[in-house]
């Protein structure tokens, strides 16, 4: 009958597009939720339950791991964590900033260079971030330890007190993570710069604007797009940074990822370090959402969107 | 022509009627070019000393092949190019040092260079904003040139989604919209199909003419610069071959590069000469009195719409002997190419219902010796 056979492609279409959605969708889906969506659910969980004697967590649920986090120990408040977040929150900050002003001239010399020499400067770019990251780390470590060149230098100007050398110091910290990151900066901010056409910069200046207002007008909101990706490149894997702090930055330096981290491992506090994520977290969200307001004030239209 | 349609020309009319009050209240301003000089790298010459005049408004366009340095000249009466030697003056005032946006000399570029991070009312309130004009007036501004260019429902538009004429005309008006003392226009039809392209030269031509703006117009191709030119300076090599009406240029070019630029085809070499008489590859001809003092060397033009096919020759005529090599149909004419005396010899007859003649024909060809002229090399 022709109501029986239409019904059966009817069905053979549905089971074709299930299967179809199955194979394509399905791995990925059940990685996230094996490896993303399970795991985050197990650490909120964690956060809101009772520090064992052996650091693990166990029942009863309650709020003591925020309040550790908050500073209220056995001794009273300390400010020591919120130290901790207020550096992180700083040195993400400085660390972006500074990662901004040496990648926009260097992303915008590359593109006024001949078309072949730019794949070898991107190149250079990138290579370095290829070899293992505590490997580079330590090289900074070397370079900067009490009595290298560098270290001297800084004695002799004035900078630091004698035989302190520049590392472990706050400074050390910036430094590596503005060289662990500058190539996520530069590719995105190419990519923008790349795409822009010399003649508008010039129109800009036909049209009455000063070089600085060309600038302002015609080529910043055209890089926008560019400059934001970067930020959130390099400012997300900043703030919640672990290698970087724990070896360049010494006792003074520890940053959020390496309170969290030292929770899980010798300190053995797992509910404090569970909370101490969710905070990080928050943090992030906040500063993704902040950055969307800034992007579209600043006139970046409807690409900027994260 | 095909290309002017009525509706073009309609459309062109309105466009000028518009215009016409603003055209009252329009300054136009002369442009004086002395001893230009520019030169790119160790050994690429652009401007090899240009002397210019160009008057208030009046339609020039620089022509020339590319690399004639058209272009440069064109950037640097923008400001967007200094050059090495000479000067620029500009309404009487002074322009050589000056920096692009203090000029109030306005650009449409050639690939029109809008801001695709801005509307298109933005981009036409560009120029307006940067000169520090309230937003209020901007707006009443960017609204009548829009409605001007009858493009007052794209306003709102980003530029992506506007066609290629759309993004010419946005081009036009960004920069109409400042009311320049000079507006100058670099190719700006050069990615245009052909229709659209000739019914923009049309309405350009016309818009030049009621706004009484002194506009500069860069182009490679010469039939363009005659349609829309009240006068044309021909370039090559840094150089200006020529500068006169497009007339001037089209029949008395000053030199053979011109005449060759120009579309000439039918050039040909002067060997010797007898009083009024010339000998070149056609054979002897004879031009007109006192008119030319060629010697040899110099070239002699013959323009193929000048000459006629014809069994009788007129009285005073000159007249070769010639076979039918090629013919082209060309609907409003037919175009011929015949060996004379060994060389091809380009001729243009108006189809006029005369006989048409074949490949292989042999064929009477008369010329009256005003119609000659002679070109130096």
């Amino acid at each position: 009958m022709p109501g029986t056979s239409q019904h059966l492609m009817r069905r053979r279409a549905v089971v074709a597009e299930t299967r179809h959605l199955l194979f394509s969708v399905g791995p990925g889906a059940l990685w996230i939720t094996l490896f993303l969506v399970l795991p985050s659910a197990y650490l909120m969980g964690v956060a809101f339950m009772t520090n064992g004697p052996y650091g693990l967590p166990q029942m009863p649920l309650t709020l003591d791991a925020f309040e550790r986090l908050a500073g209220f120990g056995f001794l009273g408040w300390s400010p020591g964590n919120l130290y901790t977040l207020l550096r992180s929150l700083w040195q993400t900050l400085l660390s972006t900033t500074l990662v901004v002003i040496v990648a926009y001239p260097i992303a915008y010399y590359i593109t006024t260079c001949r078309e072949r020499w730019r794949p070898i400067m991107l190149l250079a770019v990138v290579v370095p971030s290829w070899t293992n990251q505590v490997i580079r780390t330590f090289g900074w470590m070397n370079l900067l330890a009490p009595g290298t060149p560098l270290s001297e230098l800084a004695e002799g100007l004035g900078l630091i007190p004698p035989n302190m050398g520049l590392y472990p110091s706050n400074f050390a910290v910036t430094l590596g993570l503005v060289y662990n990151f500058l190539p996520f900066m530069v590719l995105p901010l190419y990519a923008a710069f790349e795409k822009l056409d010399g003649a508008q910069v010039e129109a800009a200046q036909d049209l009455y604007a000063s070089p600085v207002r060309a600038f302002r007008h015609a080529v910043f909101p055209q890089t926008l797009p560019g400059l934001l990706a970067g930020i959130v490149l390099v400012a997300i894997p900043a703030f919640g940074m672990y290698v970087i702090p724990e070896l360049l930055g010494g006792g003074k330096g520890m940053m959020l990822g390496n309170l969290v981290a030292m929770q899980f491992s010798g300190g053995s506090n797992w509910p404090l370090g569970a909370a101490g994520a969710i905070l990080m977290l928050i943090a992030t969200f906040i500063g993704l959402f902040a950055m969307r307001r800034i992007g579209k004030r600043l006139g970046g239209g409807e690409e900027v969107v994260i | 022509m095909s290309n002017r349609t009525p509706a073009a020309m309609a459309n062109a009319a309105t466009l000028a009627t518009a215009a016409d009050q603003e055209a009252a209240t329009r300054k136009a301003s002369s442009i004086e070019l002395h001893g230009l000089h520019k030169r790119f790298g160790a050994d690429t010459i652009a401007l090899d000393g240009v002397d210019l005049s160009i008057r208030a408004g009046e339609f020039f366009t620089l022509l020339g092949p590319s690399g004639c340095g058209k272009t440069t000249l064109l950037r640097i009466l923008a400001g967007l190019e200094e050059p090495d030697q000479g000067t620029l003056v500009v309404g009487g005032k002074e322009l050589t040092e000056v920096p692009p946006h203090r000029r109030s000399v306005n650009t449409v570029f050639q690939s029109y260079a809008l801001f695709p991070h801005l509307s298109v009312r933005d981009n036409l309130a560009f120029g307006l904003k940067m000169r520090g004009l309230p937003a209020g007036k901007r707006d009443a501004r960017v609204d009548e040139i829009a409605a001007f260019i009858k493009l007052g429902d794209l306003v709102e538009r980003r530029v992506d989604q506007l066609s290629g004429g759309q993004r010419q005309r946005i081009a036009l008006a960004r920069a109409l919209v400042c009311e320049p003392d000079v507006l100058l226009l670099d190719e700006p039809l050069s990615a245009l199909d052909a229709g659209l392209r000739a019914q923009l030269q049309v309405e350009l031509q016309r818009l030049q003419k009621r706004l009484g703006m002194t506009f500069v117009f860069v182009t490679h191709d010469q039939d363009e610069a005659m349609v829309m030119s009240d006068r044309i300076a021909v370039l090559d090599s840094g150089n200006i071959q020529q500068v006169g009406t497009p007339s001037e240029v089209y029949e008395r070019p000053a030199n053979a590069f011109v005449a060759r630029f120009m579309g000439h085809e039918n050039l040909f070499a002067i060997h010797a000469r007898e009083d009024d008489r010339v000998q070149t590859d056609i054979g002897w001809l004879r031009l007109v009195p006192g008119e030319q003092d060629s010697t040899p060397g110099d070239w002699l033009l013959v323009r193929p719409e000048t000459l006629e096919i014809n069994d009788t020759v007129p009285e005073g005529y000159n007249h070769l002997a010639g076979v039918v090599r090629e013919r082209l149909y060309r609907g409003s004419r037919i175009e011929y190419v015949l060996e004379v005396n060994g060389h091809a010899l380009m001729v243009v007859a108006s189809n006029l219902g005369q006989r048409v003649h074949q490949a292989g024909d042999a064929v009477t060809i008369s010329v009256c010796p005003e119609d000659l002229v002679t070109v130096v090399a």
